[in-house]
């Protein structure tokens, strides 16, 4: 499966696994809740471990296991639902998670650039988006009033220093 | 006033650029409908009942004389000729094509101007007090503050996609003319006791379907948290708010069900992390406030203005000498005047101007004013900075463009939306029920022995005229197809914020002016000496008022 990843459409391997879908070999991503369920199981997994939470999750839990994934996909239900936003913030900027942290679900063109500010680096875009043209939605602002995940330095200090 | 710079102009014409790329994308089919409507929405466009419908922002209701000549080339070129002033003191243009609208942004972007985050479900044009730097009651001038908001929340990538809409008003001022009370986030001015000046900030308010009255979330903000601390409230709701009913969603609803402490708490958990593990440091710097505020306190004064007499000029001629009294406020410096422009002639819709009266009230900015303007919440314009020796040049230029009607604070001075003839939400017409108003109460004398009265009209329960907090609120009601208008007295915005009770049964759309004649009748029989609406309708209640309105029914 194509995704875009650091700005560039790469083939990708990783497994989303639902809530009972048998575990497998390779690189998988499980919900939350499963990992809180299976979390010994989980652990002797013999390939990279992955997690995915979405909106309305409890994501200080999941913060306390940062550690065991290499990879958190946070879930967009519907693209217009903002949550997951403050996640990926939260995720880079307060728990410091250095892993890819990926939005799945409905990912589109237009959202692309905030989601990347916010610290989301590899993206899985819906079925119906077109990846190259997507790749345009990056770098169309030059700076930015706000500092997020990107560590921007805002304007309002640029202009200071 | 605040001029851009380099970074200013880029973010704009960027956005321009971006948004065009999206309009073309949706017009070849590329973007879904309901895609592009967000996308659409936070650069100002909604599809109206007749056509596209674009809301141009203007922060803090401040326009140089330039903007103004642009918007009347743009109804010119773009629209019918006209426009409407908002009470987000914004500007809406009816009928432009929404093909037009990546070069109306182009347009605008060379003057300064955007339509960015105007609508949808993102923070919105920031409001301020439309006398702020001119009134002598004030603590510092919000517009500063206004304007470091206005970059902080312009496409902030984690705040895009709130619940629902997000409105902050600020107020510099003792006299709330903000209505911070009626906000998602309120901010005022203070000093505390070691005579410091920074932020009160109240926390869900609002109108629509369920209104209330804001709660202070903090006492005291000092000015150099001012952006971690909004970061932080709106990380809160971004995350608690609810998304399952839109009806629900505004943080005022969230605040209710948490209960102010708990809300409270969460923010200051929220910001206490922000202050100890943010990457970036948020922290406003004193530089940053410094060089802002020198685009505001930056007017020239005549000193020798106070030598003028005005008193003679108006003896003599009674019609400049109303609108002198209600048209005009004083102005901190001696000599001076703050002139409101009423946009509430009778026979017009209430904020509607025509791009000619624009091109007329520019010129008069620049001559008399210091090439700037203002729009009110209260749907009117302000020249802000006139001589006294010129107010009658201004008043005579005015009245010959139908701009001059001495009618400001008072009956007619009405905040109306403009209801199912534009608007694909309304359940009533709200202009034919001002204009109704308008034909009863022609009597200028009568008008002004009302005094002060807030009338407020909404078409809906959306509440965009703000009728829960009118004097007089008025609200369209769709029954089984016919329009019929409900009551509440006894609102108001202001420092003594309260919402309107409803008084009774609502009346079918053609006896509102009907009622409002018994209502008035009941005020003119109960009041004291020197008391306004607001005032009797407290003391007495509302029995007074609903035994006139549904005697003999």
């Amino acid at each position: 499966m194509q995704i875009i990843k650091n700005r560039s459409i790469v083939e990708d391997n990783w497994q989303l696994l639902g809530a009972d879908d048998p575990l497998q070999n390779g690189d998988i991503i499980v919900p939350f809740s499963r990992w809180q369920a299976e979390r010994e199981q989980l652990l002797s997994h013999q390939g990279k471990l992955g997690v995915q939470i979405s909106g309305g999750e409890d994501l200080k839990a999941l913060a306390k296991d940062l550690q065991h994934f290499q990879l958190i996909a946070l879930s967009f239900e519907r693209f217009a639902d903002g949550r997951c936003y403050s996640y990926a913030r939260l995720l880079r900027e307060r728990f410091s998670y250095t892993g890819e942290l990926r939005a799945i679900g409905d990912v589109l063109h237009d959202q692309l650039a905030y989601m990347e500010r916010c610290g989301i680096d590899s993206f899985v875009m819906r079925d119906d988006q077109n990846l190259a043209a997507a790749l345009h939605a990056f770098g169309v602002f030059s700076d930015h009033y706000q500092t997020a995940a990107d560590l921007a330095q805002p304007i309002q200090r640029q202009r200071h220093v | 006033m605040y001029i851009y710079d380099q970074y200013d102009q880029n973010v704009i014409d960027q956005r321009v650029t971006q948004f065009r790329d999206q309009t073309q994308r949706y017009l070849a089919g590329d973007i879904g409908e309901e895609e592009y409507k967000i996308l659409r929405l936070q650069n100002g466009v909604y599809v109206q009942i007749h056509a596209p419908m674009l809301r141009i922002a203007v922060p803090y209701g401040l326009l140089s004389a330039k903007q103004l000549r642009m918007l009347a080339h743009i109804a010119r070129t773009y629209d019918k000729g006209y426009g409407h002033f908002t009470t987000r003191q914004n500007l809406q243009f009816n009928w432009p094509t929404l093909e037009s609208v990546p070069d109306i942004l182009a347009e605008l972007a060379t003057v300064q101007m955007h339509a960015i985050q105007t609508s949808g479900n993102c923070m919105r044009n920031i409001t301020a007090d439309h006398l702020a730097g001119v009134t002598a009651d004030e603590i510092e001038d919000p517009r500063p503050y206004c304007e470091i908001i206005r970059q902080w929340s312009s496409l902030h990538p984690e705040f895009a996609y709130l619940p629902r809409k997000f409105k902050f008003a600020v107020s510099g001022a003792k006299h709330d003319r903000a209505a911070t009370q009626i906000h998602d986030v309120g901010i005022q001015l203070v000093r505390n006791e070691k005579d410091e000046v920074g932020f009160k900030v109240l926390v869900g308010g609002g109108l629509g379907r369920t209104p209330i009255l804001a709660q202070e979330l903090k006492e005291f903000l000092p000015k150099k948290h001012l952006l971690s601390y909004l970061e932080a409230i709106l990380r809160v709701y971004n995350m608690e708010g609810r998304r399952d009913n839109m009806y629900k969603a505004r943080i005022k609803i969230l605040v209710q069900s948490l209960g102010i402490e708990k809300f409270r708490e969460m923010v200051n958990a929220e910001w206490h992390s922000i202050l100890e593990t943010a990457p970036v440091d948020l922290t406003l710097d004193e530089a940053e406030i410094e060089r802002v505020k020198a685009f505001f306190n930056n007017k020239q004064y005549d000193a020798n203005a106070s030598h003028f007499n005005l008193q003679s000029e108006i003896k003599g001629n009674p019609s400049f000498a109303r609108w002198v009294r209600h048209n005009t406020v004083m102005h901190k410096q001696a000599g001076y005047r703050a002139v409101f422009i009423s946009l509430k002639a009778p026979n017009i819709a209430p904020g509607d101007i025509t791009a000619e009266q624009m091109e007329c009230v520019a010129e008069l900015a620049e001559r008399y004013s210091q090439s700037e303007l203002r729009s009110t919440h209260d749907q009117n314009l302000l020249l802000a900075d006139v001589e006294e020796a010129n107010l009658l040049n201004v008043w005579q230029a005015l009245d010959a463009q139908n701009l001059a009607t001495a009618n400001i604070g008072s009956l007619t001075d009405m905040i109306c939306c403009p209801g199912l003839d534009f608007c694909s939400l309304a359940n009533a017409q709200s202009i034919s029920v001002a204009k109704q108003i308008n034909e009863r109460f022609q009597k200028i004398d009568y008008i002004y022995d009302l005094g002060e009265l807030r009338l407020k009209l909404s078409g809906c329960m959306n509440a965009c005229g703000h009728h829960h907090v009118g004097h007089i609120g008025l609200l369209g009601v769709d029954k089984k197809g016919e329009q019929w208008y409900q009551i509440t007295l006894g609102g108001s915005a202001e420092n003594d914020a309260s919402i309107g009770q409803v008084i009774g049964r609502s009346v079918p759309i053609e006896q509102v002016a009907d009622a409002l004649e018994k209502i008035l009748a009941v005020y003119v029989a109960q009041r004291y000496e020197g008391e306004i609406f607001l005032e009797t309708y407290r003391r007495i209640g509302k029995q007074a008022f609903k035994d006139k309105l549904y005697a003999n029914n």
